[in-house]
């Protein structure tokens, strides 16, 4: 196990300088950067901005200078917002993460027992029934289902705010703060649930069904265990395991936010962050956010197979 | 003496595709306490099916038990509700299967499946169970029993498995156990293992055996009894020295024909020639015509019915009909 982990941690290592070289590259060779953005500045202005911001320098020089001051747990200064990237990012993604983990919670909540009773009751109406629901929400794009949802319940029913993290001029602290967040939550969750639910429920609907075929639920059925135990203990348990690779990929979808679902509720997340600096060019913020992404999908594989570990006792790491 | 379990006309039919199958075609027998009753026949004779319908396990939506009653403990197991049929399973009546690598689930420790059963029919305590799984793991003659309760089923071997298996079926003293196939996928040494600790927890408890097989030296170790199965139907039954000493139906004739017998060189193994018929396509007749040595008009055209021919056996087979020979 150490000298697995170990292994791990500098393959590990390696793939996150691969990416780091990806990154940056990509990054920087895209012609234009956030001088030219400007219209308005004259050529020697731009030339002035460059040597400050040390955008004239030769390319592998400013990748070495961005590698060292990464490693040093500085991840650049914000062109756009004039100020350090890892607190732009700390005011940010926060709210994303709060919006995701609510939503990735009632998503896998959801979809495994969507998953369990459409397998165990396959063909059956329900299973139809719920099926057919789930390719419909699916298949509805997430602004549309947004919006739609904005219009039913805060301009027609005028029962859930219509977007933003709290309300405008508000000043609630403690409890009150809290309740009115969890009010601006609902509908960004539950569209995120509705368009996350459906291919989850789909893949854990055909590993329950796998396993609901295997002998060893027979021999459960034949010691005389009730079907609750039959279906949440002994095959439950074994059609979650191929999921347990899902769960890795989760983790950076916690923090990555979401661009669509933030623009339409106006949620002030990590997301709409982003977007804002494409559209300014404001390269070290990106870099530095894809970056900690990377970061996060390397730690959530590790995750992944050290949880394989802990609930299949046929793996060995 | 009353009869533990009582099978009356079963009927188990599959609804496929391109018809129906009946796995298992009027099928009666009865099992009396401490009996050892084994039905031998090759696969898919629907020796499995039957144990399964008793069970209660036959996998819908396609397999249905359309017949019959199970008469067991003043009860038909085929029309109480699936709560009290699942009190009975496990309990009352057990069962081991072919394949013990497949049987147990990967993911739970040996010791809390063995645990199972134990809480659930005999309302014991975590700990009380924790104690009576290790003296089952030792019954069925595993040492170290503790260390064995802690690991998972991929790291003992297929006939410690098989012995875990037992252990399971006999932890609430059944009064039935129904073995399908337990020797199967072992090899030699083992399967004389397992059938001894078979033998060992029915004389323990009395408890009846059904033991589905189509290992004929098997059968003449453990059986009391033995009914012959042959496409769905019972073909003969009957004390067990009797019917391997005289086997009435030739289906019987040529299986006893077809063992190998220690001592005696011939040129080739003897088999009865032929195909099991597609259960697709059996038409009224004797399901063994085409495949028998002496096949009549009669057997292509009726069927015959299980008949006394001795005073302990019953076969199916026009050889044995009065109104076949006037014919």
């Amino acid at each position: 196990m150490r000298t697995y982990l170990l292994r791990r941690c500098l393959y590990m290592l390696l793939i996150l300088l691969g990416a780091s070289l990806l990154i940056f590259f990509l990054f920087s060779l895209t012609p234009g950067d956030y001088v030219d953005n400007n219209l308005s500045l004259s050529e020697e202005r731009k030339a002035e901005l460059r040597e400050i911001y040390g955008l004239n320098k030769p390319v592998f020089e400013r990748y070495v200078n961005w590698m060292g001051n990464l490693l040093q747990g500085d991840l650049g200064y914000s062109l756009a917002q004039q100020r350090p990237v890892a607190q732009l990012i700390q005011d940010y993604i926060w709210n994303s993460f709060l919006l995701a983990v609510v939503a990735t919670f009632f998503t896998w909540f959801i979809a495994v027992i969507i998953g369990v009773i459409t397998a165990y009751k396959q063909y059956s109406l329900f299973d139809t029934l719920v099926m057919i629901g789930i390719f419909a929400a699916m298949s509805i794009p997430s602004f549309f289902i947004g919006l739609f949802l904005i219009k039913v319940f805060a301009v027609d029913l005028k029962i859930l705010p219509p977007g933003g993290m709290i309300t405008t001029g508000s000043r609630a602290e403690g409890w009150d703060y809290i309740v009115e967040v969890m009010n601006h939550m609902v509908l960004p969750v539950a569209v995120m649930v509705l368009l996350g639910v459906g291919s989850l429920a789909r893949y854990l609907r055909s590993n329950v069904l796998e396993v609901i075929k295997q002998d060893y639920v027979r021999t459960a059925r034949a010691k005389g265990l009730k079907e609750r135990t039959v279906l949440y203990r002994h095959a439950l348990k074994n059609a979650m395991l191929p999921a347990i690779t899902l769960v890795g990929f989760e983790l950076p979808g916690l923090f990555s936010g979401s661009i669509i679902i933030e623009k339409i509720f106006n949620w002030p997340g990590i997301g709409q962050l982003y977007l804002q600096s494409f559209t300014v060019r404001d390269y070290p913020l990106l870099m530095g956010f894809t970056m900690l992404l990377a970061v996060l999908t390397v730690i959530g594989t590790l995750l992944s197979d050290i949880l394989y570990h802990a609930s299949d006792p046929r793996v060995k790491l | 003496m009353n009869p533990l379990i009582e099978i009356n006309h079963l009927s188990t039919h599959f609804h496929t595709g391109s018809g129906t199958v009946k796995a298992v075609d009027d099928v009666s027998f009865r099992i009396h306490p401490g009996e050892t009753v084994c039905i031998v026949g090759e696969s898919g004779c629907g020796k499995s099916i039957t144990a399964m319908s008793i069970m209660g396990l036959v996998e819908g939506p396609h397999g249905k038990v359309v017949n019959g009653s199970i008469q067991f403990d003043g009860k038909d197991l085929l029309r109480i509700s699936k709560e009290e049929l699942r009190r009975i399973r496990g309990n009352d009546i057990s069962i081991i299967f072919q394949e013990p690598m497949s049987s147990l689930n990967p993911v739970i420790t040996i010791g809390k499946q063995i645990m199972e059963p134990l809480m659930i029919h005999q309302r014991l305590s975590k700990k009380q169970a924790y104690a009576r799984a290790l003296e089952l793991i030792e019954l069925v003659g595993i040492p170290r029993a503790e260390q064995i309760a802690e690991s998972y089923p991929h790291q003992l071997s297929g006939g410690m498995l098989q012995r875990i298996m037992i252990a399971i079926a006999i932890s609430c003293e059944p009064k039935l156990l129904i073995a399908d196939e337990p020797t199967t996928a072992l090899d030699v040494t083992i399967q004389a293992q397992v059938l001894e600790t078979l033998r060992q927890s029915k004389e323990q408890s009395n408890m009846s055996i059904m033991l589905i097989t189509h290992d004929l030296g098997v059968v003449a170790e453990m059986a009391d009894y033995v009914i012959v199965m042959y496409a769905g139907k019972i073909v003969e039954e009957g004390e067990v020295t009797e019917l391997f000493e005289r086997p009435k139906h030739p289906y019987t004739q040529g299986l006893l024909r077809s063992k190998p017998i220690i001592g005696q060189r011939t040129e080739e193994l003897f088999s009865i020639p032929g195909q099991v018929p597609n259960p697709l396509e059996l038409t009224e007749s004797c399901y063994f015509h085409d495949r028998c040595d002496s096949c009549m008009d009669i057997c292509r055209t009726r069927q015959p019915e299980l008949k006394q021919v001795s005073a302990s056996q019953r076969a199916a087979c026009w050889l044995y009909e009065e109104e076949a020979q006037h014919e």
